[in-house]
């Protein structure tokens, strides 16, 4: 298990390098951002100061060695736009999307999981029938006009919920978070949802498709015959089965909605790392962008770690290091 | 983690509490178009820091909204020799923590200006570098003296916030900014304001906090010297889009939100708010490669460069109906232009006629320049910098296939378009610009003198267009004092400079603002957004 983690954790650096040449390089051929940050009546003089200052006077080359000598330092550069630590800019967003991300995943977990065995269980019924029918709205919908109509719908036309922002923070642990009183739930419960609702369609497919297949499997069979109780088969036979899977997927979903929750936080203007993101890409915000991906690249390498291990403790035959040979 | 949680939540409840009562008091709630990068006042010259900035921070004379000089901290201010000015400062004038603004402010401030580590092409360290002395005879006397006659010098102070010489540790000030101006600790950087840490000012907010992305909250400066302004908070967040800031002010998010998109104004008028429109000194215009024998987005049949031709550039600028771009592409919320900043202003042609639409006698001057049967040019513009930038330019490249010149557009993102621009790639070019000076000579320094590196004029001249006789009024007019003088000289340039078309006007951006019912808020020339321009309505 060590070793797995120490060899995992080499192939991630390996990873991390290769994205941050690919990165740069693409940043670069974009274009100089000098001309966006400085206004045409800064003098010559200024201009090259800060072009000096920046570093955007030498060759590509020794700006990437420069970058990785100090990202070798843990440092990944000042945004050019906002003056400070590009990877403090970005952790000072963390939190919001952390915690939009987490009621989006919890919902997709609760709801997807348990909509999905209904509609496998019921997967002949109108129940079933409707479930999955419903799931294919939720997918199909593009995600931003999505958004528009729930603030259409909730904010404007009803008035029920904030149309945009970040309630009221607590410091929890130093972390500011929202979701400890009611007007931050007002205004996470929008977003969220507009972020679960496709991951929610998604896992449930997953899980009525493999509980349908469970069903008929002969282990199933046997235990029915057996006489063990509906909800034991549901919850110790075919539950644990058809997990690993949409363990993968949750996973998966989980990093991507961390790293492009985007679109919604832009529908929503929710201050997350997302709209950094876009904020930053507009602006040439070269450091910045950077730092992103390669933070992105990271957390993406952790969650595959974490979904291996989850495998292992979910199925017990899944081992973690190949046999040597 | 059980036991946690209770208090938590009671914590949640009192700051919830907390929020509800603090929003009954007088609080206004803006919906900003972009934010700003920074509190620092002399970080970025742009127009999100430098509004929010102007509600904590003041200069020494500062701009009304129809861009006029009025004294701030100043009081009185006049040119005692050619080449002196002196300012009276307010002896009223305190900062937020209760100390008087005093000479010393002023000498800091410009001291920092030039020692600012941190900044990032902050126009006001141009101004400074002009300063060639300062001497302060009392604590309310500033003698600011430069090299040769700055005339324009007031106005560009008016850009230009003082923040107090007490965030460091010095000794007695004095200009000497190689040497460090008798300062003694480190200078500020941008973080010590952005954490509101150097944030003492003389203006009528204070900074309570302020979390990048996520939001920023003023409250009233309670030792504030002027007037006390309307509200005792003001909330601002950035909502880039423009639908999901109308739906924030639709939704009671906001009370007042910046640039509605104009197609929106009927809806915002039929859903019971109102709005604001305002013309500004923005200019919006096509910069012509006028400078070079060969020109990339253009294709000849003479293979030269048609641009170069002073009839060509005039034939263009006859070929464009602004009036119709007015109405149909910008719903009426612009201005026709007719020069470079608006009538009324410092330096602008008094009672000038508006630019005519005339595509018959377009084509006969494109024939006489030699031209008959046009030439191939791509315009080139961006597509998310300006309002309606790619629709405008579209509109412009038809009426200009009407007379001939088979005009195709190149529309781009800004981050890609600026960058190119400044490497010429370009032969006709979208430009924006709003003259916060107030006067005519902004433009003409920037965009239509000849470029110069050593006089820092010319910067933005990217298609190089080069009048020697035009750049000696225009300089002659810079080192002019007498106002009467100055104007005519400006004047006369700006007429030289529509006679030969290298940058071809459209209109003048208005700025926009939407509220709810019950505000009264007046616009402002140079588009910033002010919590003290809205006022409670009777």
């Amino acid at each position: 298990m060590a070793l797995f983690i120490v060899r995992r954790l080499l192939q991630s650096l390996l990873v991390l390098l290769a994205v941050s040449v690919v990165v740069f390089c693409a940043v670069y051929a974009v274009g100089d951002p000098i001309e966006l940050l400085v206004s045409p009546d800064v003098a010559q003089a200024e201009r090259d100061a800060l072009i000096a200052r920046l570093g955007l006077d030498l060759p590509l080359w020794k700006q990437y060695g420069v970058f990785l000598w100090r990202a070798l330092h843990g440092d990944l550069g000042n945004s050019f736009v906002h003056g400070i630590p590009a990877v403090q800019l970005i952790l000072q967003r963390f939190p919001a999307t952390l915690e939009l991300v987490f009621v989006a995943i919890t919902l997709t977990c609760v709801l997807g999981i348990s909509l999905g065995l209904v509609a496998g269980l019921y997967r002949d019924r109108w129940l079933g029938r409707g479930i999955m029918a419903g799931s294919i709205f939720g997918f199909s919908v593009p995600n931003f006009w999505q958004g528009m109509v729930f603030i259409l719908l909730f904010a404007v036309w009803l008035g029920w919920l904030p149309a945009s922002g970040r309630g009221p923070t607590i410091d929890v642990l130093g972390v500011p978070l929202s979701v400890f009183s009611a007007e931050g739930w007002s205004h996470i419960a929008m977003p969220a949802v507009n972020l679960a609702i496709a991951n929610i369609a998604l896992v449930l497919r997953m899980t009525a498709s493999g509980v349908s297949e469970a069903q008929s499997q002969d282990y199933v069979r046997f235990a029915r015959a057996k006489g063990i109780k509906p909800g034991r088969i549901v919850r110790r036979h075919i539950l644990r089965n058809i997990l690993i899977p949409v363990v993968t997927v949750i996973g998966m979903e989980f990093g991507s909605l961390i790293a492009y929750s985007t679109i919604t936080e832009t529908v929503f203007s929710w201050p997350g790392m997302g709209k950094l993101l876009i904020d930053s890409v507009y602006q040439l915000d070269r450091p910045v962008i950077v730092a992103y991906v390669m933070l992105v690249t990271l957390l993406f390498v952790m969650i595959n770690l974490v979904v291996d291990l989850l495998y292992a403790v979910l199925d017990p035959r899944v081992q973690l290091l190949e046999p040597t040979a | 983690m059980s036991t946690v949680y209770p208090t938590i939540k009671k914590i949640a409840v009192v700051v919830a509490c907390a929020f509800a009562g603090i929003a009954q008091a007088q609080t206004l709630k803006i919906g900003l178009a972009s934010e700003p990068t920074a509190v620092d006042p002399h970080y970025h010259q742009t127009t999100p820091n430098e509004a929010l900035v102007s509600h904590i921070f003041q200069p020494l004379l500062a701009m009304s909204p129809d861009m006029t000089l009025m004294p701030a901290l100043a009081k009185s201010w006049e040119a005692t020799e050619e080449t002196v000015w002196t300012f009276k400062l307010d002896e009223n004038a305190r900062f937020s923590n209760g100390e008087p603004f005093t000479a010393q402010d002023v000498i800091f401030s410009f001291c920092r200006i030039l020692n600012n580590e941190t900044g990032i092409g902050s126009g006001a360290v141009n101004t400074v570098r002009r300063i060639a002395a300062i001497e302060a005879p009392d604590e309310r006397t500033v003698l600011l003296k430069t090299t040769v006659p700055q005339p324009v010098l007031p106005n560009e102070l008016a850009r230009i916030p003082m923040i107090w010489s007490g965030i460091v540790k010095h000794d007695k000030l004095t200009f000497t900014p190689k040497e460090g101006c008798g300062v003694t600790s480190p200078w500020p950087v941008v973080n010590d304001f952005n954490s509101g840490k150097a944030v003492v000012g003389t203006g009528p907010y204070t900074l309570r906090s302020y979390v990048k992305g996520s939001g920023i909250v003023l409250e009233r400066n309670d030792k504030y010297w002027g007037e006390a302004p309307a509200w005792s908070e003001v909330h601002m967040r950035a909502v880039p889009s423009a639908g999901p800031r109308l739906t924030g002010l639709l939704a009671g998010d906001f009370d007042l939100i910046e640039n509605p998109a104009a197609r929106d104004l009927k809806r915002i008028k039929e859903s019971g708010f109102e709005y604001t429109v305002k013309p500004s000194v923005r200019v919006m215009f096509f910069q012509l490669d006028a400078g070079r024998e060969q020109s990339p987005m253009v294709k000849s049949p003479k293979g030269d460069n048609p641009l170069q031709n002073a009839k060509v550039r005039q034939a263009m600028s006859l070929a464009i109906d602004r009036k119709t771009i007015v109405a149909r592409i910008m719903d009426g919320v612009a201005e026709p232009a007719n020069q470079y900043i608006p009538q009324g202003m410092f330096g602008a042609i008094e009672g000038a006629p508006a630019l005519e639409y005339n595509p018959k006698k377009a084509k006969e001057l494109l024939a006489e320049a030699g031209y008959p049967d046009g030439f191939e040019l791509t315009l080139s513009a961006t597509n998310d910098r300006y309002i309606n930038d790619a629709q405008l330019t579209q509109a412009v490249a038809q009426y200009l296939s009407r007379i001939g010149i088979k005009t195709t557009v190149d529309t781009m993102t800004r981050s890609v378009y600026f960058p190119k621009r400044a490497k010429r790639e370009m032969s006709a070019a979208l430009g924006g610009w709003g003259s916060e000076t107030g006067e005519a000579g902004n433009f003409l320094q920037y965009w239509t003198t000849t470029y110069n590196k050593e006089l820092g004029v010319g910067s933005s001249n990217y298609g190089r267009y080069s009048n020697p006789e035009l750049d000696k009024v225009y300089l002659q007019a810079m080192r002019t004092l007498d106002d009467g003088k100055r104007s005519e000289l400006l004047q006369q340039a700006v007429k030289m400079a529509l006679a030969d078309m290298p940058n071809i006007p459209l209109h003048f951006e208005s700025g926009v603002w939407a509220y709810r019912k019950g505000i009264a808020y007046e616009g402002r020339a140079d588009q910033r957004t002010l919590a003290t321009g809205a006022t409670l309505a009777k």
